[in-house]
């Protein structure tokens, strides 16, 4: 199956089709197939995953054999001269370089033995003698990449048959669902860069079709163009990129061999950090980064499943994945292993705290867990700035099942209350829907890091790595936002849990608890929120035998392509005083939330009575003004100017051209007018018109109306011009 | 194939398409008409088969096929607006449908 996985993406895209062509006349318009298809693909991902453990477990015992013949060859990293050199000294060419991808890497280094991914390619089309192929890439981070978007997705395909029920466009709905798994399927298993590019997109178009799903609302559809519009801005970020790349690493579209030179010094580092910043822009609109990150919020007008796939699974991880696919490019062109501070750390920092704070001023509670999703995603893209790959990449896994599970807990209390207004319409939920609100609980717990749920492990690795890796003064600037971040999050969500669930009901008529398709797929998200974090138990916990650490045994690459199989590289260790410093600081912003709203106490009132108080409200309720800076400040900056310009032109230079030429045209119209029109002009446009005239009356004859008529023209003509043909020529 | 061969079959193609013609320009009945024109889409087919097996050469038997798909297509696509004209103006006499008179 390893061999075959390329079919899994392919599954769904086919129930596209099917559903589009055929799902209007089926007994449950369409969500049949679309439910079938992914959990065909669920299973199938689930087999490549089992199969892709052994494939692992055996890569051991094959180095082992292949020792002889490869440890003559092997280089060492010289980390200052960016230049690989082998044992004797010279420096490697390309196509040594090249030949290091699928080279087994002695198994000296205990936990770094090397891991070939299993790749196919097919070509797609020839330019001149240049191939440029399309091809599947497993390794590692696609196989639980496979896991985790077929499971959301099939979770949010059960879930939207009775949330998007008696939708007039129910079947486009379910299409469009398994058309966004199969472009993110393509994605993650992508070969090239340049295949890359074009699952992104697609990513992007569905995305656009389902935020704007309800699109007969203007806000809905203004949203959909939003989200569209800026994802275009990084785009062309991925596409200098990617072009970048193609050329330094000498006309190649192929990641492996891409990552593989610019691990090992191919590429020049220059051409690295221009790529790795023009990347970083596709990264901060796809991954809802500051400042790219406004599409995000609004695009909760879709429909809630689909911002559960979007936030969980599907279109902003993309951008994280693409960071940790390419991530020989962006740890060299941003020296991720020597530096103490980087333009992703830097971002990523940025947004853990900005998305943080404006989850505070949210009332709308889809919202809230929007922002909380830019500040997640924050923490993913530090992680990945300060070297902690499997860091990131855990709690990409983690954050996809909780988020998933906060996100179908809001729309199970929007479907009762028909509202997504915490203060108006939610409030003392808790008796009304206990199934709702223990999943939401569970989730909750997990996203603030509460031990043991998901996140804790998760979110306490990022902060682990970034107080450990990096070079002489470490990244420890990154851990200390990290933990600013966790304070945030447990007060925001503490906040929005007392909001929704807790006091006394404000919304009109009584809320039901959701049926079974809505609150079995939130059970089985809250039951991996509790568990998941199982997956990457750290070594320094006693008694968990052969447990520890297999997420990252498993889906860490291994290998020539990837940064961390060099010697300098260093897996953060789990660090005891951390954790226990995140969970103090989690459990007293709790606390301190907890007395704010349930017992009343603190500053209430605090934006009325000071004014830095209401100050720092405001800003955050206008979005830090940067929806603001966009349409007032660049869109109008750059329409205003141009506009003035343009009328100061018009009305200058112009006019004065045109008055100037109207005088001298006028005097020489009267001259024209009086002699040659009246007199030559004329009399030659009377003739002709009255030419005309008669010629239109006898041609009038030929166009009776009568299709015979015209044939018997048209053969007539033929006739006439075969003979010319035949006789004359 | 000798050239007499060649000669009788490209009569009969010739003599089909008259046919053919004669029939588009001087029925009135649009059905007959489209039926005149199968008979000059069938008289280009086997001109192409009597080429195509003159030059030993398949191509002209591909070309014949493609025509009569295309003829298929052409006459469902006919008698549909014949149909339609029918319906509108309870004729289908060529001569009543002259709306394109300048």
């Amino acid at each position: 199956m390893l061999e075959n996985a390329w079919i899994i993406p392919l599954i769904p895209a086919a129930s596209f089709l099917l559903i589009l062509f055929f799902g209007k006349r089926l007994p449950r318009k369409g969500s049949e197939i679309g439910v079938a298809a992914v959990g065909l693909a669920f299973v199938l991902a689930l087999v490549v995953n089992v199969q892709w453990f052994h494939h692992v477990d055996n890569a051991g015992e094959r180095s082992g054999h292949s020792e002889e013949a490869t440890d003559d060859g092997w280089f060492a990293y010289a980390p200052n001269t960016n230049v690989a050199v082998t044992s004797d000294g010279h420096e490697l060419t390309r196509a040594e370089l090249l030949e290091l991808t699928n080279k087994v890497e002695p198994a000296s280094e205990g936990e770094h033995e090397s891991v070939a991914p299993v790749t196919k390619d097919w070509t797609w089309f020839e330019n001149g003698d240049k191939d440029i192929n399309i091809g599947m890439l497993i390794d590692g981070p696609a196989v639980m990449m496979l896991f985790v978007v077929t499971l959301v997705s099939l979770l949010v395909h059960v879930y939207s048959t009775d949330y998007v029920a008696g939708d007039p466009r129910y079947t486009h709905f379910f299409a469009f669902l398994s058309l966004f798994t199969a472009s993110m399927l393509g994605l993650i298993m992508a070969k090239s860069t340049l295949q890359l590019i074009v699952m992104w997109e697609l990513v992007g178009v569905c995305s656009f079709v389902l935020i704007g799903h309800w699109w007969e609302e203007k806000p809905n559809s203004d949203a959909a163009v939003k989200a569209f519009i800026t994802n275009r801005v990084g785009d062309i970020g991925l596409l200098c990129g990617v072009t970048i790349l193609y050329w330094s690493a000498g006309q190649t579209f192929d990641i492996l061999e891409i990552n593989t030179l610019a691990v090992n010094g191919g590429i020049s580092s220059t051409a690295l950090t221009v790529a790795a910043f023009a990347l970083l822009a596709a990264v901060m609109s796809k991954s809802g980064q500051f400042i790219l990150h406004t599409w995000l919020p609004d695009a909760m007008a879709g429909p809630t499943p689909v911002s559960a796939l979007i936030h969980a699974a599907t279109m902003v991880v993309a951008g994280i994945f693409m960071v940790g696919r390419l991530y020989g490019v962006f740890f060299q062109g941003f020296d991720i292993g020597i530096s103490t501070v980087n333009a992703l750390a830097i971002v990523g920092g940025i947004t853990v705290l900005g998305g943080a704070g404006l989850a505070f001023v949210q009332n709308d509670i889809k919202k809230v867990l929007a922002y909380s999703t830019v500040s997640q995603l924050g923490y993913m893209v530090m992680a990945l700035g300060v070297g902690a790959w499997t860091a990131a990449f855990f709690h990409l896994f983690t954050h996809a099942f909780f988020k998933a599970c906060l996100f179908l807990g809001s729309g199970s209390v929007s479907h009762a209350v028909h509202s997504f207004d915490m203060k108006k319409d939610m409030g003392g939920l808790k008796k009304w829907m206990p199934q709702t609100f223990w999943t939401f609980m569970i989730a909750t717990a997990a996203l603030i890091g509460i031990i043991p749920l998901a996140g804790f492990w998760s979110k306490d690795e990022i902060l682990a790595g970034a107080s450990q890796l990096g070079g002489d003064g470490n990244y420890t600037i990154f851990m200390v936002v990290g933990l600013i971040g966790a304070f945030m999050t447990a007060a925001y969500m503490t906040r929005c849990v007392y909001l929704t669930f807790f006091g006394e009901y404000r919304g009109h008529g009584h809320p039901h608890e959701s049926g079974p398709r809505i609150t079995v797929p939130l059970w089985i998200l809250a039951g991996l929120a509790l568990i998941a974090g199982a997956a990457n138990i750290p070594a320094w916990f006693p008694g968990q035998g052969s447990w520890e650490l297999r997420f990252e045994h498993f889906y860490e690459p291994k290998g020539a392509y990837f940064p961390s199989a060099l010697a300098s590289f260093e897996v953060p260790e789990f660090d005891p005083k951390i954790a226990i410093i995140s969970t103090i600081i989690g459990l007293s912003s709790i606390g301190l939330a907890y007395l704010y709203y349930w017992k009343d106490r603190g500053p209430h009132g605090a934006t009325e009575r000071y004014r830095i108080a209401n100050a720092g409200y405001t800003v955050l309720a206008n979005k830090y003004y940067f929806d603001r800076l966009y349409t007032d400040g660049i869109v109008a900056g750059v329409k205003g100017p141009v506009a003035r310009a343009a009328y100061w032109i018009n009305q200058n230079v112009l006019d004065g051209v045109v008055n100037g030429a109207a005088t001298v045209a006028a005097a020489t119209g009267r001259f024209v007018y009086n002699r040659i029109d009246q007199g030559v002009v004329d009399t030659i446009v009377d003739g002709s018109g009255s030419a005309a005239e008669g010629g239109g009356q006898v041609l009038r004859q030929l166009t009776s109306g009568k299709v015979q008529q015209y044939g018997a023209l048209l053969f007539g003509a033929t006739a006439i011009f075969a003979g010319v043909l035949i006789f004359v020529v | 194939m000798d050239d007499l061969m060649l000669n009788q079959f490209l009569l009969l193609g010739a003599v089909l398409f008259c046919i053919g013609v004669y029939g588009v320009l001087a029925r009135r009945n649009a059905v007959m008409v489209l039926m005149s024109i199968e008979l000059i889409l069938n008289a280009v087919n086997i001109n192409l088969i009597t080429f195509g097996a003159q030059h030993g050469d398949i191509a002209g038997q591909v070309f014949a096929l493609f025509v009569i798909a295309v003829a298929a297509a052409e006459v469902g696509v006919g008698l549909a607006i014949v149909l339609i004209i029918y319906r509108n103006r309870h004729s289908v006499d060529l001569n009543d449908v002259d709306a394109m008179k300048g």
